[in-house]
Order: structure tokens, then C-alpha cells, then sequence
């Protein structure tokens, strides 16, 4: 079973850069490295290709200046390969133009199940995987905990709000997973240096036949107004416990409506 | 967080680290990977390792029923540690390890140091074992046993210490009998062995040093011993359990999730034991693996002391007290303060000097087998033997320094155990006592390094350093007066060392009297020296770090070496006084 992950590139959270007030978007000419959001996806593919004893991972990806720094963790991790796509007429693509690029370079691979995160750290609209899912006419399920393959089927639970759904869907199909249900294995030292020899199929809008004005600032139907701080959060109250603390907290949580 | 741009930086600008990948075994390796090695295992000690570094300290191992069980949460991180094959970079992809020379393997040591110190003795000593079975053990011994140190799933020990036998390693008792089979039983007490037993692993795999009955006395009849925790089948699986006991584990000052075990060898009829290569070559052998297992307790005294100075700096940075001079109004940031501030830059300027010292080390240690001509290797081998007892001695006593201060910047609360500073204190203390205390470094430092090619290994790394002061005169960099310091610093250093070389003939407790001063100024020169290539190498890159690069060995050259002009009339001011207190007087 062949299974690809789209994975997002960012910036580090730990050391995330600025903000361009010009395009109002995040300066990318820091490093990229693997969103997190991500791993759980490529953990989920490695033990699904394990457990159906044959097949590879292929990671999917579109970041600026051909960044391979996050896709060489998710190889390192166990990753067969690597589409980047990489092309200076992206910059400035919104979602949907996101989605168009990465299901043309899903073409490129022979996939029996597409995992995606359920919504990226950076930009986390979480609308790319039902995107791709419609231009590649796959089904799509979300909010995956657990995915189970028997056949050409999948059985996915789907985590809600009060507990999780059953439901199952014909392959090939789209499945975002949500954050911290697998615990994403950590690299060996034998699976970096494995990943330095790697494939990674490094292409263009050209080669996958996506005209450039389709793409990008020109090709972007979501336009970003104005950014602002957040607004500082307000101190809270600090409650000395004397006794009744506890009947403080009750009606506190009751005012609001949770109790 | 670890301490990765100045480990990268050190890498190429005092240890060129592209000249030791350009060495023979090494085509595997380049930049890139380092990095990304370097990367991964910073964020195990990040997510894995570090955050257990507190619980250890608190819960400590301990035994129930013969049995040592670490602390909670070690073997899943031990499991993590060694299924990555971190315990296993430098050893040879032949015998399945990372085959990295020892300069990188050692920057992951030094970060896992830092992260959790009584971590990473456990896999120093797994090392320690796979080095000797290596060199020493015979095939079948190296078959049975090596994969699995390597790969992690049993673990090694290093039994040499005894009640009678600490420092001086000959007078060991523990015995050794020739079994009808080749085999041999082995009987007697060691203690102090540390991680001699624990829960990490399926089975411990325990070097052991003991003498025949007919052995001559002294380093001369020792000889070396394989003894599992459990014995081996023929097929490699787990037989019985051999006649070792754990009897007990020492409550220490730090480091307390190591456990410290006395191991009992042969209360019935004998712990089966194997002889690795000949009789009475014991002593010898352990010479050849001593420079590296040195080396990695100098490592494990940088990683603690950067742990002790982040920590330290951090708290500098947020604590506000008084006002600071030039401050509109208080409380300033103590980090404002001079005396903060001097403490801070003290501690970064030690910790630099004193990784680059351990990388100037390492290096030499690849050089040394990695190297295409003899010469050179022979060259490498003398400067890794000079600079050990030079890396081990110095960088220990200086974490010791390091950490204390970083208690004093956080004044009362550093003295308090929840502040977690002050484990860094007392896990660092051991590092000037094991593995040869820094006492036996410096005698082994003007004893047996000094006279090396009579003069000329000494007299090499002098004129190395010469040469790099000169390219600093040469340069435009702003240093201050660390090229004119080190000048003075080095025609003190070839003074002295021509003094002990002249004095030891004749009078030779004069010299030793001299060996520890001399060995903390060569750790001062050698410091210096470090901070010249930094300073060399400093001009490019970010502003920020260009800057701080500058500061320290600037701060190095002015306040730190010229301790070197004070410790020169210590080395030579002889023996005398010190006896000159009569025995009956010491206790009055
Ligand atoms: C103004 C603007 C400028 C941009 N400039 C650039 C640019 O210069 N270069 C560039 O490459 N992109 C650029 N982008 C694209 C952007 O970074 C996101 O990839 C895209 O908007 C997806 O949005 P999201 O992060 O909210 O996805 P979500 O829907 O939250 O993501 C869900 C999941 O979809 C998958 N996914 C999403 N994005 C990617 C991706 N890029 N690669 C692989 N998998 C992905 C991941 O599995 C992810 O976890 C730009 C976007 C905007 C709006
Ligand atoms: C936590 C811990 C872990 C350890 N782990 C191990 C281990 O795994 N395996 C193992 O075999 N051992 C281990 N040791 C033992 C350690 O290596 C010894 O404690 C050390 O070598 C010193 O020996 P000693 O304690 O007998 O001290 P002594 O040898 O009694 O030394 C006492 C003092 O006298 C000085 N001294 C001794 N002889 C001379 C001399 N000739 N000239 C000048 N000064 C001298 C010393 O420098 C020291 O200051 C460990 C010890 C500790 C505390």
C-alpha cells in the first residue's frame, strides 16, 4: 500500500521571525522545519505501510527556495521519497491555489490514501485537505484518530466533540488526521544519514502544467486586510482560599454558563 | 535548549571539522549531516532526556530486592536513546555503530551531559566496553557480546575500584581462577561501579579487573575480564544468571540517578568470568581506551556547566534588584548589575574554552587512528595524550567553578533545591574524581607528558599556538590584550615546563608538588589558545553571536589568563612548606 503525506514546511514556533507589514505575510527566508501538525501524519502512514507489510510513505510538499530541511526529518523518520514543489510564482498563494498545486503533484505518485494534517501550525485555515480531496475527486474524511485498512477500504474513527464516529471509505481518499493521536517516532541516526540519499523529485509549476497566473498573489481569491497584535490577555483573579473557594469557583464557572 | 550555535561554531573554528571528515573512514559524513544529527539529538535531550534530569535527582535509583530500579520514565527514555543508536556514533559501521569520529559523537555526549548527566554515564561506560572487546577480545568474545552492546540491548560496566584500590589501581585483590574449560572464576569486591546494575537493560555485561593467583604484584598482574550479569548460550540467548550481586548502592552528594553499586563477584562458586586477550595485560589495555574515557567525563563537565549557565543567565535576565547605575529608576534587572554581568561573561568565556580545549582533544584522537601517514598519527597520539589529563583536569575543576557561580547569580534562591540550580553543583562535583582525580591527572601531566619525544610533544603544541597568536597580531580583530597576554603567557608556560623537565631528575616531589598549578596553567594557556581561533574565526556570520565571540575571548584574554602569571611561582615554589607542618600538628 502506498500511502502520501502532505507535510508543511514553517518556520521554527520556537524562533517563528516576523511578520512582513508589505504582504502581510510571515518572512520565510528563516530555516523551515517539519510541522508538528504533520508528524503525526507521517507516524500514522509509516505504521499503516508496516501493518499492510509492503509499500512506501511519499511525502508531499510546497515551500519557497527548494526547502528540504523538514522533509529530511520526515524521511529520516522512515519516508520512502519526496515531491517538493518549489517555484517563486507561489509566493503569495492562498489555500485553495495551495491545494491545486499539491493534488497536481499528488498525480505524480501512485497513492492508495492521502493523509493530511487537520490543519496546519502556521496558517491553519484547515481547509487544504477537503480542497484536494475535491480537485482530485477523492472522498474525503477528517478528523481522523485511528485509521484501520482492510482491502480497499478504510475505517476511520473520527474524533467529535462528545466521543468519536465510525465510518468507513472506498480508497483512494483523503484523511486528515488530527494533532497527538500517534507519538510520532523520533529519527534514528541511521535513518538521517538514510535520508541524505533519498529522493526528492524537485519540481515546478511548469512541470506539473499549473499556469503561474493561476497561482500566487495573481491567483490568490483570498486576500489578507490589515494584522494586528493580540490582544494581551487580562490578568486574572486570584481567589485566597479562605474556606469557600471552592463555592467562588462554582458560581464563577455557573456565570459562565458551563455548569 | 542546546547549546547548538556555539557547538557548530567551535566545530569548524577550533577543531576543523572539515579536515577530520577529509580523513580516511570518514566518506560517509559531511556538514549537512552533522547538522541534522546534531539537530535531532538536541531535541531528544529537549523532549526526552532533560525533563527527567529533576525527577533522577529527587527519586534517585535504588534497590529492592537485589535489584536496582532507576527512575521512573528512564527506560522509555534510555529505549528512545539507544533505538536511535545515539549511545552508538563513534563506534565503527563494521561492528554496527554511526562510525562518526569522535569530535561529533562527543558534541551529542556533551549535549546529553547537559540535558541529564546521570543519563549519559550509561552509555559512556556501554562505549568503554565495546572500545575494549574491540582492540582486545578475541573473536568468539566479539561476536557474543558486541552487537548487543551496540546496539543497546545490554549495557557495560568498568570494575577496577576497590576498598584498597582506588588511585592506585595495582594494588587491586580481586581474583581470578583458571576453570578446567578456559573459562575463569572470579571472586572478590569492587565498589563505586557505576550503573553495576539497573533496570534499563536485558543483561550487563561487566569488565572486570582482577589478578591470578601466580600474577606479579602490582599494575604488572592484572588482568581483564568479561563478566555478564547473565550468562550467554551458545546460540546467544540468555542462560542462567552468573554468581554477581549487586550488594548495595552509595547515597551520594549528586548524580543520583546513577546508582553507584558495590558488586560482590563469587559468593558461591565463582562468577563465571572470560579473559579478553592475555594474562597480566589488563593494565595495558585499559591505557589504550583511557585518553577516551577521559575525555568523555571532560565532556560531561562542559554539558553541565552550560546547563548551570543558561539556567544562570536566564534568571539574570529576569530577576530585578536595586538600581543599576545609569538606570532611570529601579529595580533594575541584576543583569544590569557589573558584578552580574562579570559573573555571566566569567561563566561563557569558561565554558567556551573549555569545550574547545575538549574538541581540540577529540580531534587529536581521530587524528590519531583515522590519519593516512604515520607520522601524523604518531604526531596526533601525543598531542591526544597531552591534552587529556590538560582536558580532563581543567574542565572539570572549572565546571566545578561554572556551576557554583551560577548559584551565586541567583543569590538565596540558588542556595534552595527547588531553584534545580544547584543540582548542577553537586552532579558536577564527582567529574574531578572519577576516572583518575584530577590530582593523578597532573602528576600524569608532568610525569609522563612532559618527557613525551623528550620535550618535543609539549614543544609542538607551544609553537602551534605561537603560530595562531601570530596570525592574531596579523589580523584586524579587536581582542584587546588577549594576543599580548597569551605572548607572555606562553614564554611562562615554556619556562616552567623547562623547570619541572630539569627539577624531576633531581629532586622529583618538588615537581610534584608543581603538578596540579601547572596543569590549571595549561588549562588557562590552552583556554587562551582556544579563544584565539574563535577570535580568528569570529569575523563572519550573525552580528549578534560575531559580537558576543569577541566579547568573551576579549573578557578571556584580560581577567582570566593572567592568572597564568600568578600560578607560575606556585608550580615552582617546591615541597617544603608543604611538609612544614609537623603530623601531630594537623589535628591541633
Ligand atoms: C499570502 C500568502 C502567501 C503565501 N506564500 C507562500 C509562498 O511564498 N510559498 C509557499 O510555498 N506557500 C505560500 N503560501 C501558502 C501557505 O503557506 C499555505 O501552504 C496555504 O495557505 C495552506 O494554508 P494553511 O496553512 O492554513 O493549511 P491548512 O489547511 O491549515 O493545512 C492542513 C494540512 O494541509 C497540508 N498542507 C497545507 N499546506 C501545505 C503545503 N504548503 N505543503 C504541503 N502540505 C500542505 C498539511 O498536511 C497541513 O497540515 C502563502 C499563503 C498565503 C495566504
Ligand atoms: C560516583 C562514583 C562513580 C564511580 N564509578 C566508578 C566505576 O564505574 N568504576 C570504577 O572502577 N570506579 C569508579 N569510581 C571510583 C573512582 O574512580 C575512584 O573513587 C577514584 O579513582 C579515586 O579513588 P579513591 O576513591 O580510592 O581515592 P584515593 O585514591 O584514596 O584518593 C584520595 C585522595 O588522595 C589523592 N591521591 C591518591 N593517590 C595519590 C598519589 N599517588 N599522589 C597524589 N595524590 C594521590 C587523590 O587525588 C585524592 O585526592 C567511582 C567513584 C564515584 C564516587
Amino acid at each position: 500500500m502506498n500511502v502520501v503525506v502532505c507535510v508543511k514546511q514553517i518556520p521554527d514556533p520556537a524562533d517563528p521571525g516576523e511578520l512582513d507589514p508589505e504582504s502581510k505575510t510571515l518572512k520565510r527566508d528563516v530555516k523551515l522545519i517539519l510541522d508538528e501538525s504533520d508528524s503525526y501524519g507521517v507516524e500514522m502512514a509509516l505504521q499503516l505501510v508496516d501493518s499492510a507489510g509492503g509499500g512506501d510513505v511519499t511525502l508531499v510538499s510546497m515551500a519557497p527556495n527548494n526547502e528540504v530541511s523538514g522533509l529530511r526529518t520526515a524521511l529520516a523518520m522512515g519516508a520512502a521519497g519526496a515531491v517538493l514543489v518549489s517555484d517563486e510564482a507561489l509566493a503569495g498563494s492562498d489555500s485553495l491555489s495551495t491545494a491545486k498545486v499539491l493534488a497536481k503533484a499528488i498525480g505524480r505518485t501512485e497513492a492508495d490514501l492521502i493523509i493530511t494534517a487537520t490543519e496546519s501550525s502556521d496558517g491553519y485555515t484547515g481547509t487544504v485537505p477537503a480542497q484536494i480531496a475535491e480537485l482530485l475527486g477523492l472522498p474525503s474524511v477528517t478528523f481522523a484518530k485511528e485509521i484501520n485498512i482492510s482491502g480497499s477500504t478504510v475505517a476511520v474513527k473520527r474524533q467529535t466533540e462528545t466521543g468519536y464516529l465510525e465510518v468507513e471509505c472506498p480508497m483512494p481518499c483523503v484523511v486528515s488526521v488530527t494533532a497527538g493521536v500517534v507519538e510520532p517516532r523520533y529519527p534514528s541516526f541511521k535513518g538521517i544519514m538514510a535520508a541524505k540519499s533519498k529522493p526528492v523529485d524537485e519540481v515546478t509549476c511548469a512541470d506539473l502544467g499549473i499556469e503561474t497566473d493561476a497561482v500566487g498573489w495573481s491567483g490568490a481569491r483570498q486576500e489578507i486586510i490589515g494584522i494586528d497584535r493580540a490582544e494581551e490577555r487580562e490578568a486574572g483573579e486570584i481567589i485566597e482560599d479562605e474556606g469557600e473557594a471552592h463555592e467562588r469557583i462554582i458560581s464563577f464557572l455557573e456565570e459562565l454558563k458551563v455548569l | 535548549m542546546a547549546p547548538l550555535d556555539d557547538i557548530r561554531f567551535s566545530l569548524d573554528a577550533v577543531a576543523e571539522l572539515s579536515a577530520i571528515l577529509e580523513l580516511d573512514g570518514f566518506d560517509h559524513v559531511d556538514s549537512d549531516l552533522v547538522d541534522a544529527m546534531l539537530g535531532e539529538a538536541a531535541r531528544i535531550c529537549t523532549e526526552v532526556i532533560g525533563p527527567l534530569n529533576a525527577v533522577g535527582d529527587k527519586s534517585g535509583s535504588v534497590l529492592v530486592d537485589g535489584q536496582v530500579r532507576t527512575p521512573e520514565g528512564w527506560s522509555q527514555a534510555y529505549e528512545i536513546f539507544s533505538a536511535g543508536g545515539w549511545g552508538s556514533l563513534p563506534i565503527d559501521m563494521s561492528f554496527g555503530g554511526g562510525g562518526l569520529p569522535w569530535l561529533v559523537a562527543n558534541c551529542v555526549t556533551e549535549m546529553v551531559s547537559g540535558a541529564n548527566m546521570a543519563f549519559v554515564a550509561c552509555s559512556i561506560l556501554s562505549q568503554g566496553s565495546v572500545d575494549m572487546l574491540i582492540a582486545h577480545g578475541s573473536e568468539t568474545l566479539q561476536q557474543t557480546y558486541l552487537p548487543k552492546l551496540v546496539d543497546g540491548t545490554w549495557t557495560g560496566t568498568m570494575n577496577l575500584t576497590e576498598p584498597d584500590a582506588g588511585s592506585d589501581v595495582g594494588a587491586l585483590r580481586c581474583r581470578a581462577e583458571r576453570a578446567a574449560d578456559g573459562t575463569y572464576r572470579i571472586f572478590g569486591t569492587k565498589i563505586f561501579i557505576t550503573y553495576g546494575d539497573h533496570d534499563l537493560a536485558d543483561n550487563i555485561v561487566h569488565l572486570v579487573l582482577a589478578r591470578t593467583s601466580d600474577a606479579p604484584v602490582g599494575t604488572k598482574g592484572i588482568s581483564c575480564f568479561i563478566v555478564p550479569k547473565v550468562l550467554v548460550n551458545d546460540d546467544g540467548t540468555l542462560g542462567e544468571e552468573n554468581d554477581v550481586t549487586c550488594l548495595s548502592l552509595e547515597h551520594k552528594m549528586g548524580i543520583h540517578a546513577s546508582p553507584t553499586a558495590v558488586m560482590s563477584f563469587g559468593d558461591e562458586d565463582g562468577a563465571v568470568g572470560y579473559l579478553i586477550g592475555e594474562e597480566n595485560h589488563g593494565m595495558r589495555y585499559m591505557f589504550t581506551m583511557m585518553n577516551v574515557a577521559r575525555l568523555q567525563v571532560g565532556l560531561q563537565a562542559v554539558g553541565v556547566a552550560e546547563r548551570a549557565y543558561r539556567q544562570a543567565a536566564q534568571y539574570a535576565f529576569d530577576r530585578r534588584q536595586g538600581r543599576a547605575v545609569g538606570a532611570a529608576a529601579g529595580p533594575s534587572l541584576i543583569a544590569e548589575h557589573a558584578d552580574v554581568a562579570r559573573m555571566l561573561i566569567d561563566m561563557r568565556a569558561h565554558i567556551e574554552a573549555m569545550r574547545g580545549i575538549a574538541m581540540l582533544n577529540a580531534a587529536a584522537i581521530d587524528r590519531e587512528s583515522h590519519a593516512s601517514e604515520p607520522d601524523e598519527r604518531e604526531a596526533a597520539a601525543g598531542r591526544a595524550a597531552l591534552l587529556t589529563p590538560i582536558n580532563k583536569g581543567w574542565c572539570t575543576d572549572r565546571s566545578v567553578a561554572v556551576t557554583s557561580t551560577a548559584i551565586q547569580v541567583h543569590g538565596g534562591l540558588g542556595f534552595i533545591e527547588e531553584t534545580g540550580v544547584a543540582q548542577h553543583y553537586r552532579d558536577t562535583r564527582i567529574t574531578p574524581i572519577y576516572e583518575g582525580t584530577n590530582g593523578i591527572q597532573a602528576i600524569d601531566l608532568v610525569t609522563r607528558k612532559l618527557p613525551m619525544g623528550s620535550g618535543r610533544v609539549i614543544g609542538e603544541f607551544f609553537d602551534e599556538i605561537e603560530q595562531h597568536v601570530a596570525l592574531l597580531f596579523g589580523a584586524d580583530i579587536e581582542v584587546g590584550p588577549l594576543g599580548d597576554n597569551m605572548t607572555s603567557a606562553l614564554s611562562s608556560a615554556r619556562m616552567v615546563t623547562r623547570w619541572l623537565t630539569d627539577t624531576f631528575g633531581t629532586d622529583p616531589n618538588e615537581v610534584l608538588a608543581g603538578a596540579t598549578p601547572f596543569l590549571d596553567l595549561m588549562g588557562l594557556l590552552s583556554g587562551g589558545y582556544v579563544h584565539v581561533r574563535r577570535a580568528l574565526a569570529a569575523p563572519s556570520g550573525d552580528a549578534e553571536l560575531v559580537a558576543a565571540r569577541l566579547a568573551t575571548a576579549r573578557f578571556y584574554g584580560e581577567q582570566i589568563l593572567p592568572r597564568v602569571f600568578s600560578l607560575v611561582p606556585m608550580v615552582m615554589a617546591g615541597s617544603e612548606t608543604l611538609f612544614a607542618i609537623d603530623e601531630a600538628a594537623w589535628s591541633r
